[in-house]
């Protein structure tokens, strides 16, 4: 390599890359955006058009009127997350983002379970209702409607449980979350 | 007053000059203003000539180009435009005519989704709702369009909105809470780069267009120059460091020089300044400048590790981030000798390869000894546009660009048609050169239309038009990559250009000899008015050297 060039040694080796690094987790990403209309055409249009997947969207208003939030899921294997929030965050009505680490967050969800589920079969559904802290909402005849709120594993784990029985349908909201402590998200 | 009226006194509030439009139903109350506004309209004859104009105006001059369109195929024309802009980092606000509220989403007449349709290609854009809202939108969308790096902004006015009384205030202040760009360049990652740069045997300068946007050619000189840093631009960067200069390697990428683009691949650290990595500069990704770290100066956050992981990662404006780079590279005072071993190897690729061509003086018009004569005729004293194709290509290579803003083109998008509307625009706003399009004679018929507007607006440009009867660089492709089977690229020798220059009132001539083409292009530049030269050049001719597409610039032919 020659001669040292300057008082000042750094190695050029031990530099290292910074961004466009795949995480290989799950990212929960959370955006304040302007209340306007179009705001939300805009971030799907971006993840559209970059080849971004989301694995789950919620939108929803904040405590403030001008202001909204769309909490987003996403796969750091499939994607560098930097390029997400940095693509995300040239969109002129995006406020702010966080991608949230995962134990200063709290996330859930909302889900909706039709079980069918008659006679002996009714009464192990209910137990697992009760295992769940879950809600039943509606009865029939034939089926249950039940509310199971939590972090996604958990009504993924409910899902699978319930499954055997006689799973109808299933809706979920997709995630929202808030950071702990007192600082805002 | 008047909504319309309230629009014309913010464009004059932001120093709007020259505006470049056609009207139409839905932008009647705009037209109505414009009667007797006190700001120049150029009449365009498409839409898209308007758009490119805008954009050859803001490339010239740094100021913000204003295009105006009716709505539905008004504002669709106006999509290549926008598009070109975004691609190239152009500040441009588009103004839209839009149907009345009332009939917004009922398939109206003239009725198209302005916003859904340009919303991939915009950096921002404004659907009015309310009258009350055009003084703040058009202050907000030139803050945007300008300000960061730079684009296309479109502000959506339905008709029935324009029409409405409102009173006037004028809006300085933008609320734009989600926007504010980076522009300081953060110290210690400044300070880090110098000493990368101090520690590296082989370095590189690798400048783009944002070196161009951002004003800052003196500073990169400064910087280059601060030791001997070899240094490249891309196609849009030409003119941001001057060619001719003793560190000067030529452009880089797919018709680079050899020299830049192996000084690339040898690299050990590449300081890349406003400029993206762009797969016509990378050629082969994975193999891609294999032995360098990088510093990667931008001010778009999101460029950085986009194509190209940055070791240095630097955002913000070039120009004063360069700065500092510079007095905290001259501090160090690097040992200068430790690039004799890299400049001796550069310098044998540069006596090995240097840019040639066969010119068999029989009189027959090399394309590239075409671009020479354009040289030699204005003494590079001109502001170039080109259109896109090979013709551009031996541009970026034969005509060596000193001064930024001189050298206005087409990159990203590779726009066909932006030649001689863009020259318009240039030409309008007002500088001492002569503006000259080397254009395509494919490329030239897709905005032909403007120079009626340039004869009745006697705007003086020189169009020089490369005839090679061919889609030239499609039919090199074809050449090489497709067996010499010549699809749809043949087109003959029509229209003659000399009688439709002449019909649209310009003056026409046509250039077949070699050997009085620098005085033939110097009795043009003299003529009055707007001209077209139509030049015969060698019909077959290759653009070389090449990176096949694909492949690693290391393995470049010809
Ligand atoms: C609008 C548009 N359509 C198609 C192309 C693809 N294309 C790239 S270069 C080229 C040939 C241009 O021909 P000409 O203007 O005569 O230039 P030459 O290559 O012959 O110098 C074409 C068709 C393009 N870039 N833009
Ligand atoms: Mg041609």
């Amino acid at each position: 390599m020659g001669e040292p060039a300057t008082k000042e040694l750094l190695s050029l080796e031990d530099l290292e890359a910074a961004g466009g690094i795949h995480t290989g987790r799950k990212h929960i990403v959370s955006i304040l955006v302007e209340n306007k209309p179009g705001v939300l055409t805009r971030i799907a249009g971006l993840f559209a058009r970059r080849g971004f997947n989301i694995n789950t969207l919620a939108v929803g208003p904040t405590d403030d009127d001008a202001v909204s939030r769309v909490t987003l899921t996403l796969d750091g294997a499939l994607h560098p997350i930097d390029q997400v929030t940095k693509q995300l965050h040239k969109l002129v009505n995006v406020i702010k983002i966080r991608d949230l680490q995962p134990d200063e967050t709290i996330a859930r969800e909302l889900a909706l379970f039709k079980v069918s589920a008659d006679g002996g079969a009714r009464a192990e559904v209910l137990q697992l209702v009760e295992i769940f802290r879950g809600k039943v909402v509606d009865v029939g005849k034939r089926s249950v409607v039940i509310e199971i709120t939590g972090t996604d594993d958990k009504v993924e784990a409910f899902e699978r449980l319930v499954r055997p029985f006689g799973l109808v349908e299933m809706a979920r909201t997709g995630e929202i979350a808030i950071s702990r402590g007192r600082g805002e998200t | 007053m008047r909504a319309v009226d309230a629009l014309i006194e913010s464009l004059k509030a932001e120093g709007v000059e020259v505006v470049f439009g056609l009207p139409g139903g839905a932008n009647l109350p705009t037209y109505d203003a414009f009667y007797d506004a006190g700001i120049r309209h150029i009449l365009v004859r498409h839409e898209a000539g308007g758009g490119h104009a805008a954009e050859g105006y803001a490339k010239a001059t740094g100021k913000v180009g204003v295009a105006l369109a009716t709505s539905g195929p008004g504002a669709t024309n106006l999509v290549t435009p926008i598009c070109d802009a975004m691609m190239d980092s152009v500040p441009v606000v588009f103004l839209t005519g839009q149907v009345r509220t009332e009939l917004l989403g009922t398939d109206g007449f003239q009725e198209a989704d302005t916003i859904g349709i340009t919303m991939p290609i915009v950096k921002h854009s404004f659907l009015i709702q309310h009258p009350l809202e055009i003084p703040r939108a058009i202050h907000e969308a030139f803050h945007i369009a300008r300000t960061g790096r730079p684009g296309p902004v479109i502000v959506d006015i339905p008709q029935d909105l324009s029409r409405a009384d409102i009173p006037y205030e004028p809006v300085t202040d933008v609320s734009l809470p989600g926007y504010q760009p980076t522009t300081e360049g953060n110290q210690k990652q400044i300070r880090l780069a110098a000493k990368a740069l101090a520690n590296s045997h082989r370095p590189v300068v690798y400048a783009g267009g944002g070196v161009v946007n951002a004003n800052a050619a003196e500073e990169l000189r400064e910087f280059v120059t601060a030791d001997r840093f070899p240094c490249t631009c891309t196609l849009m960067g030409l003119g941001a460091f001057p060619a001719g200069h003793d560190q000067w390697l030529g452009m880089l990428g797919m018709h680079g020089t050899r020299a830049a683009n192996y000084a690339m691949d040898e690299a050990d650290l590449i300081c890349a300044v406003g400029a993206r990595f762009d797969d016509r500069i990378t050629g082969k990704l994975s193999e891609f400048a294999p032995r360098a770290k990088f510093i990667h100066i931008d001010i778009d956050p999101a460029e950085i590790s986009k194509n190209v992981p940055a070791h240095i990662p630097i955002v913000g404006d070039a120009r004063n981030i360069l700065a500092r780079l510079t007095a905290e590279y001259r501090a160090l005072d690097a040992d200068a000798g430790r690039l004799e071993g890299w400049w001796g190897r550069i310098r044998s690729w540069q006596e090995q390869y240097p840019l040639h061509y066969d010119d068999p003086q029989n009189g027959e018009i090399k394309p590239q000894y075409m671009v020479e004569a354009l040289y030699q005729a204005t003494g590079g004293e001109a502001i170039v546009t080109s259109d896109v194709g090979q013709h551009q290509m031996w541009a970026a290579q034969y005509f060596p660009f000193s001064e930024p803003r001189r050298w206005i083109n087409s990159g990203g998008l590779g726009t066909m048609g932006f030649g001689l509307p863009s020259a318009m625009g240039a030409a309008v706003a007002g500088s001492d050169l002569p503006v000259v399009c080397l254009a395509g004679d494919g490329s030239v018929q897709m905005n032909m239309q403007e120079l009626a507007t340039c004869a009745q607006e006697g705007i003086p440009i020189k169009v020089f038009i490369m005839n090679n009867g061919y889609l030239g660089m499609v039919r090199q492709w074809q050449e090489l990559f497709w067996d010499r089977r010549y699809s749809q690229v043949d087109m003959g020798s029509f229209p003659d250009f000399v009688k439709l220059a002449e019909a649209y009132g310009a003056t026409g001539m046509r250039c077949e000899s070699r050997d009085t083409l620098v005085d033939d292009f110097r009795k043009a530049l003299e003529v009055p008015g707007p001209v077209v030269i139509d030049v015969r050049v060698t019909r077959e001719e290759n653009v070389y050297p090449m990176i096949a597409p694909g492949q690693p610039a290391r393995d470049m032919v010809g």
